[in-house]
This record gives C-alpha cells, structure tokens and sequence, in this order.
C-alpha cells in the first residue's frame, strides 16, 4: 500500500559527523545512511571526509577508503569493482546506481548515499534481497522445453539471439525495481522491473517452449500491470537496459494473443 | 514480505531521498490531474442538474461557477483536462510499442507541460 512517510523505526536521526583526515587539503564531504541492528537505535546519517588526492574516481572507491582509514564498520556489498556483478547497487546522489561505475566527478555537492529505497535493511548500505529474487525465480529464469533433448546445443538463428541483446545483460543489481514507485506500494505482488525484463528474456527467446505458460502466469492484476510507464526503471538502469521497454512488450503480446 | 521484515529492521528512505525525475514527475501528475478532474466533472454535474431543477436554484449555482473563484477553478480544470488527455495520447504511444527510450519519453512529457498550457491559452481565446 502507499505510505509516503517511514515507519517510525526508520526515521532518519542525526549521526556522527567523523573527522577530516590530517594534512589533507582536497577532501569531499560525504552523508551516508548507517544502520546496526545491534544498538536498538533508529538508522541516522553520518557524515564523513574523503582525501581525494589519496582515493580512486569512483563513489566506491571513497566508500572503501572510508571503511579502511576512518571508520571500519562501514557496511557495504561489493565485488567485481567493475559494473559486472551488480553487487553495489546503492542510492546515490538521489539516483539508484552500481556505486563501482559512477565517479564522483558527476555528482555536484556533497556525496549522499542510501541504501536502495523502500527495502528492508540488513545493516547500513546493505537492503534485504530475499524477496526480490523470490520474484526472480518465480518468472522461471531458465530454458523451459517440451520437445526431446537434442544431440548437441539447443540451436538458435543469429536473428533469434539478436532478440535478447538489451534483455541478457541484465545483473539483477536491483537499481531498477527499487526506484519503481510501483515497486514501493506494491512490491509484496508486482514482480517489479527487473523480474518482468527477465520474464521477457525467456517468453522471446526462440528455444523456450513455454512461452504461453509464461504469459498465463503473467496474467494478473498485479505481477505484471502495475507497471504504469513511469520509466525510473530504464532511467537508473547502471547497465543502460529498458525494463519500461520489455515490460510494454509483455503487454503487447497479452493483447495479441487474444486477437 | 512477512519473511523479509525478520526482526525491526527499518524500511530504507524511497520518497525522502530519490531525486524527482522528469519522467516520473510527469507520471505523477496524470493521476493527479484525473482525480482532479473528478472533481471539477462533479461541478459540471451540479450546473446542469440545477439548470435543470429549477430557475433561482441555477442562479444560486451558475453565481457561483462564473464568478471570480469559479472561473479560476474551471480554468483549472481545463488545463488539467488537456494535460490528462496529452497524457494519455502518451499512453496511447506507449501502448503501440513506440517512445518507450528515456529520452523519447522525456521530449513527449515536455510536449504535454507545454503542450497543456498552450492548449489552455487556445481555449480560452476560443471561448471569449
């Protein structure tokens, strides 16, 4: 349902504002969301300062440069460092994004960091993904065939694999269905851009023989038609994808199937 | 999300942090003008009803319809009326499959800012 407000357990306090770094003369201020499920207080916003003369371009870079030189509880996901594994996704600078890929030259002022709206928070910048790749799973993000195995590979025209170009990519960072405010009010039943763009990759991929399984289980009031093309779905996409754009095409092969 | 909510774990910031984007500013404002609409389609119901009950009750109604504060709320209620119709011309777009790239969206949601007023403007040359 629609809460524009937090639950009083999540209202944001004043944090702890942490030392600059000695001698440092080119330093960023930076206000990030922290949270410990160990102290019973309410999440707050600390605020912290980077040496950028002794820190990497990207917001991950001074995320880590944090952790190691000022504060070591500085809880975060990450991995590849390189936009490939999506494990960073945050809210940064008001925009969801992989926090390894944007550079902090693109953000004007001080650096805000949240972690991705509107999810259950595990501690500081980490949110609770159970659900989201429930939903993942529940749209049989695999080959689903009927016909007998073949002898080798499951072969495909090169104009049928064109067709998942743009869908393939995908790295289930979650950036996209956590800047859905469909996703928001809904999300406990609307499956959510980044689940539905899966769908889409399977119900359009030539080997797949259950697309119309696939489409049945689409059809619902709330799984897939909550989607109202508000578009900050394909407008956060780290990867430069368009959910908006699979969503529609799901809808379109509903009202075509029907003709 | 019984499951996910384990514990007190707080509900991240959505509405407080994420910055307003063109698109979804543009997206907020169709619903907001068709509830409107609502509102002002009641106040065409009551003119006609009332034209229709008798002679001093349309007096008391249409007093209050053309007068100042009334005409505002009218006026109003047709810039709403064009904006939810670019809107769901929009839609219509969408719907066939086309303006689905952010930036195409974006250069139609600045068709229907401009687009309404504009519309409006013409309006109310036509009337007067």
């Amino acid at each position: 349902m629609v809460q524009f407000t937090l639950p009083r357990n999540s209202k944001i306090i004043t944090g702890k504002t942490w030392p600059k770094p000695e001698g440092a003369g080119n330093v960023r201020k930076f206000q990030i969301y922290r949270w410990n499920p160990d102290d019973g207080k309410n999440p707050q916003v600390d605020t912290y300062f980077v040496d950028l003369d002794d820190c990497g371009p990207m917001v991950l870079d001074a995320l880590i440069y944090i952790k190691n030189k000022i504060d070591p509880t500085l809880t975060f996901r990450r991995s590849c460092r390189e936009g490939i594994c999506g494990s960073c996704a945050m809210n940064i600078d008001g925009i969801n994004t992989l926090a390894c890929i944007y550079g902090m030259d693109e953000i004007k002022g001080d650096v805000k960091i949240y972690p991705l709206p509107h999810m259950p928070v595990v501690k500081d910048l980490i949110p609770d993904l159970t659900h989201f790749y429930a939903q993942h799973e529940s749209v049989m993000p695999w080959l689903e065939t009927k016909t007998a195995t073949p002898e080798h590979e499951w072969r495909q025209s090169i104009e049928d694999r064109e067709k998942l170009d743009g869908l393939y990519e995908c790295v289930m960072c979650a950036c996209c269905s956590t800047s859905c405010p469909s996703y928001w009010w809904n999300g406990d039943r609307y499956l959510g851009p980044a689940a539905l763009l899966h769908a889409y990759r399977w119900i359009i991929d030539s080997r797949d023989e259950a697309t119309g399984e696939r489409l049945d289980d689409l059809e619902d009031p709330f799984k897939l038609y909550r989607c109202h093309t508000i578009m900050n779905c394909a407008k956060s996409c780290p990867k430069g994808l368009n959910p908006a754009k699979a969503i529609a095409s799901i809808k379109k092969m509903m009202v075509e199937r029907q003709l | 999300m019984a499951d996910v909510n384990r514990g007190n774990r707080p509900l991240s910031p959505h509405l407080q942090v994420y910055r307003p984007q063109l698109n979804s500013m543009t997206s907020i404002l169709n619903r907001i003008t068709g509830i409107a609409l609502l509102g002002g389609a009641v106040l065409v119901v009551w003119w006609l009803m009332a034209a229709a009950t008798s002679e001093p009750y349309f007096a008391v109604v249409d007093g209050l319809l053309t007068s100042f504060v009334g005409d505002v709320i009218l006026t109003l209620s047709v810039l709403a009326l064009w904006y939810h119709t670019l809107a769901g011309v929009r839609h219509l777009v969408w719907d066939m499959g086309y303006g689905l790239d952010p930036d195409d969206s974006d250069k139609m949601g600045w068709g229907m800012l401009i687009g309404a007023p504009a519309l409006t403007f013409l309006t109310i040359i036509a009337i007067i």
